[in-house]
């Protein structure tokens, strides 16, 4: 689960990391606000789950409470990378003379997070680490201990940070690995971690990513999960306990299992099709689940037909058949079905789709060449229509 | 000859009086797996149809025996059933559960290599050796005894080549569901040379997806295998950044795309199938 920044920030001034003061806001007199709260000069920076905020203009600076409101007014209603800026934060600007890279990942080679430390941090260090990766100091975490405060210093210094900053960045890394390991993280960065010019070392930016299975112990956190803009489809459907990815087709794609509907997608592109979405409904699912799981597909507009795929062993075949004829009388007049039922109630279930009336593949390939066909015969009917419209006009 | 279970092998159920671990023991029964007994704390000392039940997993093993544990014990406490299973002496761990945090599998691999334990997945189907037993939830009425080793990180899509390799007339060997966390006990490396080195074992067909880089690693040592290997590589199609369903099928920047990993089995001179249907084709041609 992604969360913003000033979340982010929240989490690591728990476990005592230093962070400049600040505060959301979500319109330009906020701002203001805060600005004056603060006193002195403000950063404005936007809150969306993207990176590359600096470079598209997210990021505004204000000396002044009044010159704060107009930076707010320029990047609330942004559209960066397709989500709108919807919320800012607002926090005092600091002279920063250095910037270091703190970061921990989970890694699946050592099945452990590891550390990452870099004396370059900033915004370029995506291309330090493909450039210059001997720049960036890698260490397992060894979770019988977490990452003991002297391993923390010793990593900084190994990065290289100037013996000043040892200590402060030390004690930083090593409350970042204890954040990390209690909020159930799957990564935490602070980059840039900046030594300012008087002195102090501040996690100037953060990013925090939640392992979705550790939300269930992290209720707080769950908590501040909102939907992204540009797939509030996926959100709807997380909240509904379906496991749903959007994508940019017109075919519907329902099966049961990850890897079965990740191939079904291929077999759907592979046969001419485009995807629309990938959706699992999971084992030994119901057909109130089937139905559910057509009706939210079918809620997407660019979807022109549904292909079901199912490999029954808990999931049961008829179960799947009636969820399916469930939802024929609520998905769009005329959109093509196409099931494909395999393994257990197969045969009952086939049944019950021929009396309906339903289109059904013998395996996974026939069906995906089914519902593109069917899919591009209804296109071309329509375009034909259309075609013969303004014909019927004139007589 | 088969990889991990035979018909001998001692299993007990951790969780087995729950919904899902009491109706996948009577499936593991029927499929001729030797199951022991089964542990739910606070119910030790009782009965489940048949099946002695106990408290803790270390008096299950020193009662019983079992050597193998199958585990439907749900998220939360998902770990600590394989910590205890470890420390109990299981040699064989296959963890069903789906949903473990990440941060506890971290944890509880540290346990799994200090007692020298093999765990398959978590968030996978388990293993089934045909013919003579299964661990877990996979449907073993599609098997048939044979020459081909399976191992997927899948479920379903494991279901539907095994279904398409016994209709060619191909068996299995034994068939391993490795699992869909980005961690997991067991990676195709391990089971492949498992396979290498079982006499059963003619081929071995390996079905993986997005994510990671076990593929890449698998095909670095396929190189030094006397056995050929037969692939498959699903989600071709995903995007990068979105996790497809499990937990690990996820392409971090350019790391964990299905071209990638076709190339490194490629330069292996691995054949690597379009699409499922060509697997049993490939199989035939190599065996």
């Amino acid at each position: 689960m992604k969360i913003h920044e000033y979340q982010a920030k929240d989490i690591l001034a728990r476990y005592g990391i230093p962070v400049q003061p600040g505060r959301v806001a979500h319109t330009p007199d906020e701002a203001e606000a805060i600005a004056r709260e603060l006193g002195g000069p403000v950063v404005i920076k936007a809150q969306v789950y993207v990176g590359g905020r600096g470079k598209a203009g997210g990021i505004q600076f204000g000396d002044t409470p009044e010159q704060a409101r107009v930076a707010a007014q320029k990047v609330l209603g942004m559209d960066i990378k397709g989500l709108t800026v919807e919320k800012v934060l607002v926090t005092s600007k600091i002279d920063i003379a250095e910037e270091y890279y703190l970061g921990i990942i989970l890694d699946r080679k050592t099945q452990s997070p590891v550390v990452m430390i870099s004396k370059e941090g900033g915004i370029d260090i995506e291309e330090v680490a493909a450039n210059t990766p001997e720049k960036i100091i890698r260490q397992p975490i060894d979770m019988r201990w977490g990452l003991r405060p002297f391993e923390a210093r010793e990593l900084v210094a190994r990065a290289g940070l100037p013996h000043h900053t040892i200590g402060k960045a030390g004690d930083i890394l090593s409350k970042l690995a204890k954040a990390f390991i209690e909020s159930d993280a799957s990564l935490a960065e602070i980059n840039p971690l900046a030594l300012t010019a008087d002195g102090k070392v501040q996690a100037a930016d953060a990013k925090i990513l939640i392992d979705d299975n550790g939300l269930f112990r992290q209720k707080e956190y769950a908590g501040w999960a909102e939907t992204e803009e540009s797939n509030p489809l996926e959100y709807e459907a997380k909240q509904a306990g379906l496991t749903y990815v959007k994508l940019d087709g017109d075919v519907g794609i329902i099966g049961n299992g990850a890897g079965l509907v990740m191939t079904t997608l291929d077999m759907v592109a592979r046969a001419g099709g485009k995807p629309a979405n990938f959706l699992d409904i999971g084992g030994g699912a119901k057909a109130e689940i089937m139905y559910k799981a057509l009706r939210f597909v079918a809620r997407d507009p660019q979807v022109k037909g549904i292909l079901v795929n199912i490999f029954g062993g808990i999931t049961r075949g008829e179960e799947v058949a009636k969820g399916v004829i469930m939802a024929q009388s609520d998905l769009p007049k005329g959109m093509p079905i196409v099931v494909r039922l395999s393994g257990t109630g197969s045969e009952e279930g086939k049944a019950l789709l021929k009396d309906a009336g339903l289109e059904w593949g013998r395996d996974m390939r026939e069906a995906s060449e089914k519902i593109v066909a069917a899919i591009n015969t209804r296109g071309a009917e329509a375009h034909s229509a259309a075609v013969h419209q303004p014909e019927s006009r004139i007589e | 000859m088969s990889i991990l279970l035979d018909s001998t092998t001692k299993v007990i159920v951790q969780g087995i009086t729950g919904r899902e671990g009491l109706y996948h023991t009577r499936n593991m029964k029927a499929a001729g797996t030797n199951i022991v007994g089964g542990v739910t704390p606070g119910k030790g000392g009782s009965t489940i149809e048949g099946f002695s039940v106990f408290d803790t997993v270390a008096e299950a093993v020193q009662t019983t025996g079992a050597t193998a544990s199958c585990i439907f014990v749900p998220p939360p406490g998902a770990a600590d059933a394989i910590m205890e299973a470890a420390s109990a002496g299981i040699s064989l761990i296959v963890c069903i559960t789906e949903g473990i945090p990440v941060v506890d599998m971290t944890r509880a691999m540290l346990v799994v290599h200090e007692h020298n334990a093999r765990l398959i997945g978590p968030n996978c189907p388990g293993m089934c050796t045909p013919g003579q037993g299964k661990i877990g939830i996979i449907p073993y009425q599609i098997f048939t005894p044979g020459p081909v080793g399976f191992i997927s990180r899948s479920g379903t899509l494991t279901y539907e080549v095994v279904s398409l390799l016994t209709a060619a007339g191909l068996g299995q060997s034994s068939c391993i569901g490795i699992g869909g966390d980005p961690i997991i006990g067991s990676t195709f490396v391990d089971y492949l040379k498992l396979f290498e080195a079982d006499p059963q074992t003619k081929v071995i067909v390996m079905c993986g997806e997005i994510g990671g880089s076990d593929e890449e690693d698998a095909a670095e040592y396929i190189k030094t295998m006397s056995k050929p290997v037969v692939a498959f590589v699903s989600g071709r199609t995903a995007p990068a950044g979105k996790r497809m369903g499990h937990a690990g099928a996820i392409i971090s920047g350019n790391t964990g795309t299905a071209q990638g990993k076709v190339a490194a089995l490629q330069a292996a001179h691995v054949p690597v199938a379009d699409t499922i249907f060509d697997i049993p084709e490939l199989v035939q041609k190599v065996l």
